[in-house]
């Protein structure tokens, strides 16, 4: 057996706690936790609420990165909890606080609510020109791979929030739309599914929409799972910049293909290869 | 809509004193290298060289372009680093009607100077 | 859940320079906008300075000769170095917010390739022409301080 792989390091966990029933202001704690090899900073947490200080709260669900809840900021960078291994990060103490630029509800819990109302703001569904259409659809709308390529991208977003925490802008300005809003509002700007611009527009490009990022590029940063929200900030900015100078092209909408049968379709090309080894 | 425009004025005139004051910082600070437009001895900045070229009307144009561009490109700069301070609604229709009445002013008070030169 | 009380967490201008990340870009970005500042402050100081000494001769020497101890030098020297980069990174912001140089949206593949590492190349480039400029800026004013 690997002598190294069966080490127990102890770690000293750092955390923001705060208790809005008992506490005016948020303040550290100090626990020891026991690391293996393999730990993430999830599992610790587990280990001091079901050891040492059962009232420790935070979010968490998945524990394998894709459902975006334990979100937080370890060690000064931001994090999922459930992605992050102990001993990457350090092999003494961890600090660890809840992501910034959020109202805090407990310990480790932000109030995410500004984000989903930022979401839902920049109406994140696809808008259809035809208004019939969104009811009553009528047959199938077909994409190709390049169309696709557009805006698959930005479709990987988990709604952790921790782009928000970056964003210098977030850190000081109340009412921006962060990074996660605006990069939503590009994807279905983009799809050509989509005729709903014009209506985004008027949410994104105000006084505190996408003009107010500047490029510090920290969401890309530390977005897990390379969404790359800067990307699709700078794109937005393009479209409505081009938009403005009357130099915007009109895109191509998509196919749509008959009346909905049930029936398959002739002359659907086959998947792109697999990213992963299948062996 | 009307930020989307701000914006994209912010991005021309950035791109116009890049170019103009670029020129004007190779005048007045690349001297000893380049030499451009300072015929008579002396530093860039003294009044000979000062008078000579403002005696072209060319000059005169492009400094009072100059002065334009980097007034609005400076003071939405300004402007966009106060706002994302969040500041209350009324504060911030202050610092645009501010802004624009001292923008004004500022541009006329050195439209005023660089033409004074040919009163001589 | 309206009732909750909650703590503030907010960043403030501390998160204009670190906060959750310590990137590059962030840095410049914290720069571009001192730079900025700066400028602007030097700016509206040099249209009243200026206006006034373009009467006559006499005027502008007089204006001028208030400015000859080494402290205006080097606040001069302060400017056009501040002017270098906030130019440079500039054109460099040119080109990425209107989405030329961040690379086309593409599937990310683990570990991650994002924009920020389509624009390093310009990045560098810029800094090195900022270097350049403000090098060849200095020769004059060290020229002048003799």
């Amino acid at each position: 057996m690997n002598k190294e792989n069966e080490r127990t390091y102890n770690i000293t966990y750092h955390i923001r706690r705060y208790n809005p029933e008992k506490d005016s202001a948020p303040y550290w704690s100090q626990f020891t936790v026991k690391v293996k090899p393999g730990m993430t900073v999830l599992e610790g947490l587990h280990q001091i609420k079901e050891t040492q200080d059962n009232s420790l709260s935070w979010r968490f669900s998945c524990r394998m990165g894709v459902c975006g809840s334990c979100g937080m900021m370890i060690n000064g960078k931001l994090a999922l909890a459930c992605n992050t291994q102990i001993l990457d990060i350090s092999s003494t103490a961890l600090t660890i606080g809840p992501i910034p630029n959020f109202d805090i509800i407990k310990d480790l819990v932000p109030d995410l609510t500004p984000l989903f109302n930022k979401h839902c703001a920049v109406q994140p569904y696809i808008k259809r020109d035809d208004l019939k259409d969104m009811d009553v659809p009528s047959g199938e709308l077909y994409q190709t791979p390049e169309e696709l390529d557009r805006y698959l991208q930005f479709t990987y977003c988990i709604k952790c929030g921790l782009c928000m925490g970056a964003c210098p802008t977030m850190a000081t300005d109340k009412d921006f739309l962060g990074p996660m809003p605006i990069t939503q509002a590009y994807r279905y700007c983009t799809d050509t599914r989509d005729g709903g611009f014009h209506e985004r527009k008027e949410v994104v490009g105000t006084s505190h929409g996408a003009f107010r990022c500047h490029y510090a590029a920290e969401c890309s940063n530390v977005c897990p799972k390379g969404v790359d929200p800067a990307r699709a900030i700078q794109f937005m900015k393009r479209d409505l910049v081009l938009d403005y100078l009357k130099l915007k092209k009109r895109k191509a909408p998509c196919k749509e293909i008959g009346s909905y049968s049930g029936k398959p379709v002739d002359g659907i090309p086959d998947p792109p290869p697999f990213t992963v080894d299948q062996g | 809509m009307n930020e989307t425009s701000y914006w994209t004025w912010h991005i021309i005139t950035g791109l116009l004193v890049l170019i103009l004051l670029g020129m004007h910082m190779l005048i007045m600070h690349l001297d000893g290298i380049l030499g451009w437009f300072s015929p008579a001895e002396g530093e860039a900045v003294s009044w000979d060289n000062v008078f000579s070229r403002s005696k072209h009307v060319g000059f005169t144009l492009t400094y009072v372009l100059l002065l334009g561009a980097a007034l609005y490109h400076g003071l939405y700069g300004l402007r966009t680093i106060l706002f994302e301070l969040s500041p209350p609604v009324r504060l911030q229709k202050f610092i645009n009607v501010t802004f624009w009445v001292g923008g004004v002013f500022l541009f006329i008070v050195g439209t005023y100077g660089s033409l004074a030169i040919f009163k001589q | 859940m309206a009732n909750q009380k909650k703590h503030s967490n907010h960043l403030g201008i501390l998160g204009w320079i670190g906060g959750g990340s310590w990137g590059h870009e962030r840095l410049l970005y914290f720069i571009h906008r001192i730079t900025g500042i700066g400028i602007l402050f030097y700016f509206i100081l040099h249209i009243f300075v200026t206006t006034f000494g373009r009467f006559s001769k006499g005027d502008w020497e007089l204006i001028m000769g208030g400015f000859e101890s080494p402290i205006f030098k080097i606040g001069e020297f302060l400017v056009f170095a501040a002017f270098a980069f906030h130019a440079f990174n500039g054109i460099r912001l040119v080109l990425i917010e209107l989405g030329f140089a961040v690379g086309k949206a593409e599937d990310p593949v683990y570990p991650y390739r994002t924009s920020i590492n389509k624009q390093k190349p310009l990045m560098l480039l810029m800094m090195i022409l900022a270097m350049v400029l403000i090098l060849a800026g200095s020769y004059d004013f060290i020229r002048l301080a003799h």
